[in-house]
């Protein structure tokens, strides 16, 4: 016990005793934010995530509206409910920032993602790769006698099973887009 | 109308647009051609400071005194680098100020050019929003919208960054207009959960008003509505650091400042309280304490005009995003129509309660016939100055505490100090501004020597521009809150937390052609102060105090509001704890 009787290891000694005390579930939230289309938009964006300490857990980001110089920024992160709120608020004080949407709670949407799968294989593994890719509707968009790329689009959870089946057959290579997602109906 | 002009008068020629007076800045090479400008024209007057620093504190001291948005000019590079502790603080206290800095010539940025520094890079997570203005034709709307955006909402600094081809070159200049921009911050609040707090106010048996720097930003207006407010419910007020002078100090309702080191009515008050109304506070850690135990059986509404400040920290009953002054002005239009209602028997009970908490004295000390105490220092130059058209700076420290506690605020925009960031070197510059904005006012920095002597070098700006700051030095030769933390909490190691080696503060303000006074008999310190607030020109006082004084009350870290610490006496089982801890 120290000086002021304070449990060793607490965060006491520290000038700082911020650790919430709302309810503790992680929740996934994908946020729809559109953004000023000018330099460094996406700097501010990341940054308030990095140097707040919160979760990023894909972003994608393009120029959506010409005319209005506006871009679209989807965001997958992770956090308690108290979080995830203030994620919102400190997104919509951003200056660049028009519009914060969180797309997990404003109703059913869509999500979708692209991914590129390099496979390397022979014999039966080659067939089999084919044959799955098939099942799961992607693409070869390049063929070599020893590789295939794929071409799959869907929701991340369909992108990883794929991705799970790939695996033994010889994947070397992946690259995903992360999630673009939008609000069904109007 | 647009008009030719090369990007240099253009930024002189905003700033007269937006009704700039005064400007702090330190010039250099990528800043000529605006300093070529500020030479040519006498509408501006431009204040050299001695470091970047010294220019942002300097233009932070002018906002808060004075209510408009502080200035800043200072070349790229290490120009830039030393404006950064300056924004940050501006940022953590929402003050509106705008920072101009030279760039390198655009076709230069990222070349590693002399004195260049990715400058909106470095100062993108410590301005409300900065700028990198490439086309001298953008310039003027840029500036413009920069003023709307520093003033607008949760006030804060900003930033625009311009290479020196876009100074020189010829553009079209825009006057100002109102900003059409999408940066339109809300400031009413909703009349639904107004109705529901004035209805929370007409029952409430123990209310408290927990005010913050939000009254003060949004405007004298405000100061006044919370007045009106406060005298017709007759409820409790107390205030954060940050909004002290919202309510005065002679008020009868004033329990005084509350938090880390605030008194403990206001502190106890806090805790027992069953309505807590913050308007324009943030629930900042020096003020909750140990969040488990804060104010654990009341109702809390927050007013505040930055919705991510609500439910950060504090979950709030009742919250209400708007500008303070608006939304009093709504409270105190439904609460009138409602009949004036409170609970005026059990509010009348709660100050019975509050009048014993009082009776505690938590403020009292004994001043021997040897040494100054500190606190002595500061009830003795409030008694002498109390009277005069006065406003204080403070550095960081034991003494700014001291300084909330002991001096009487009792309008806003009289103080001056660094609440959020706690800057050590804020006070000296601040107090500079804030004389530029009231140049007959008296205007006091209270300081620690360690503290003054972070950004001592603006002396030589006080003396060039006559600004008769007084520097109220607390002399105890140490970091006397280091100091008081390694004696509670780090087993009396008292590591680095003294200086050797000290200034003869007298020589050195000589040194400067300033006037010096030394004092460490409490006899001499009345006519020591007076001599201070005769002398016409800047003082630098060394004030030798105690040196092993504590600043209590304290609620130390981790602890709850109704856990302070009220005196020596209080730490001596602790330390006595401690001590068989170490055997």
């Amino acid at each position: 016990m120290s000086a002021l009787k304070l449990k060793k290891g607490s965060t006491s000694h520290s000038a700082y005793n911020l650790r919430p005390t709302f309810s503790d579930v992680i929740e996934k939230h994908t946020l729809a934010v559109l953004v000023e289309n000018e330099p460094g938009v996406l700097a501010r964006v990341i940054g308030l995530f990095a140097g707040r300490g919160y979760n990023i857990e894909s972003l994608t980001v393009a120029e959506v509206d010409h005319q209005g110089h506006l871009s679209r920024i989807t965001i997958v992160t992770t956090g308690t409910p108290q979080v995830i709120e203030q994620i919102k608020a400190q997104l919509g004080r951003i200056v660049s920032v028009h519009e914060v949407h969180d797309l997990t709670v404003e109703g059913p949407s869509v999500e979708r993602e692209l991914a590129m799968f390099k496979v390397a294989g022979q014999g039966d593994k080659r067939v089999e790769a084919l044959r799955l890719a098939d099942i799961f509707r992607a693409n070869v968009v390049d063929s070599t006698l020893e590789t295939f790329i794929f071409e799959i689009t869907g929701a991340p959870e369909k992108i990883d099973a794929f991705a799970d089946l790939m695996r033994p057959l010889g994947l070397t290579e992946v690259a995903r887009t992360g999630v673009a997602a939008l609000s069904r109906g109007d | 109308m647009t008009r030719q002009m090369t990007g240099a008068k253009m930024v002189v020629q905003a700033l007269i647009d937006q009704g700039v007076d005064t400007v702090f800045g330190y010039p250099g090479g990528a800043v000529l051609p605006i300093y070529d400008e500020v030479f040519q024209q006498n509408s501006i007057k431009h204040i050299l400071v001695r470091h970047e620093q010294g220019a942002v504190h300097a233009a932070e001291g002018y906002a808060r005194a004075t209510g408009k948005p502080g200035v800043c000019l200072v070349t790229s590079g290490p120009g830039a680098t030393n404006a950064v502790t300056g924004l940050t603080d501006a940022l953590l206290d929402s003050i509106p100020i705008i920072v101009l800095t030279g760039q390198v010539p655009t076709f230069m940025i990222g070349s590693d050019a002399f004195q260049e520094a990715d400058t909106v890079g470095i100062t993108r997570p410590c301005t409300k929003h900065n700028w990198l203005v490439k086309e001298t034709d953008k310039l003027s709307d840029v500036i413009h919208e920069a003023f709307h955006v520093a003033t607008s909402g949760r006030p804060g600094p900003v930033l625009i960054d311009i290479p020196k081809d876009v100074q020189f070159a010829t553009g079209g200049y825009n006057a100002p207009k109102p900003s059409t921009s999408h940066y339109q911050p809300q400031v009413k609040g909703d009349m639904e959960a107004i109705t529901e707090l004035v209805a929370a106010l007409e029952t409430a048996k123990r209310p408290v008003f927990y005010t913050g720097g939000g009254v003060i930003n949004s405007g004298p207006e405000a100061s006044q509505l919370l007045r009106e407010l406060v005298s017709s419910t007759g409820f409790p007020i107390t205030s954060t650091l940050m909004g002290l002078g919202c309510y005065p100090a002679s008020g009868k309702h004033w329990l005084g400042m509350l938090g880390m080191h605030g008194l403990y009515e206001a502190n106890m008050a806090m805790h027992g309280c069953d309505l807590m109304i913050n308007i324009g506070a943030r629930f900042d850690d020096r003020i909750t304490g140990r969040i488990d135990a804060f104010s654990p059986k009341s109702k809390k509404a927050h007013i505040d005009i930055d919705p991510s400040s609500i439910n950060k920290v504090i979950k709030a009953d009742i919250p209400i995003v708007g500008d303070v002054g608006h939304v009093l002005e709504d409270i105190l239009k439904v609460w009138k129509s409602r009949g004036r209602k409170t609970n005026s028997e059990a509010v009348a009970k709660w100050w019975g309660q509050i009048e014993e908490w009082r009776k505690v004295d938590c403020l009292k000390f004994t001043q021997g016939p040897k040494t100054i105490k500190p606190q002595h220092a500061l009830a003795r130059l409030e008694a002498l100055t109390k009277d005069h058209d006065r406003y204080i700076c403070t550095e960081v420290g034991q003494h700014q505490m001291w300084a909330a506690q002991y001096l009487n605020f009792e309008d806003p925009n009289r103080w001056m100090t660094s609440g959020g960031l706690g800057t050590m070197g804020y006070g000296f510059p601040a107090s500079i501004g804030v004389q530029m904005g009231h140049p007959e006012a008296l205007v006091i920095n209270v300081a620690g020597e360690a503290s003054w002597l972070m950004n001592m070098q603006e002396l030589g700006t006080a003396m060039q521009f006559n600004l008769p700051v007084k520097q109220f030095i607390l002399n105890n030769e140490r970091l006397g809150m280091v100091r008081q933390w390694q004696e509670l909490l780090h087993g009396e190691r008292y590591s680095h937390s003294w200086s050797e080696s000290l200034p003869d503060f007298v020589k050195l303000a000589e040194a400067f052609g300033a006037k010096g006074i030394l004092c460490s008999d409490p006899a001499d310190l009345d006519d020591a102060i007076m001599e201070m607030i005769n002398h016409d020109g800047p003082v630098l006082f060394d004030c030798l105090v105690e040196k092993h004084e504590n600043c209590f009350p304290m609620i130390p870290s981790g602890k709850a509001h109704n856990e302070m610490l009220l005196g020596e006496a209080d730490t001596q089982g602790v330390i006595d704890a401690k001590g068989s801890v170490l055997v």
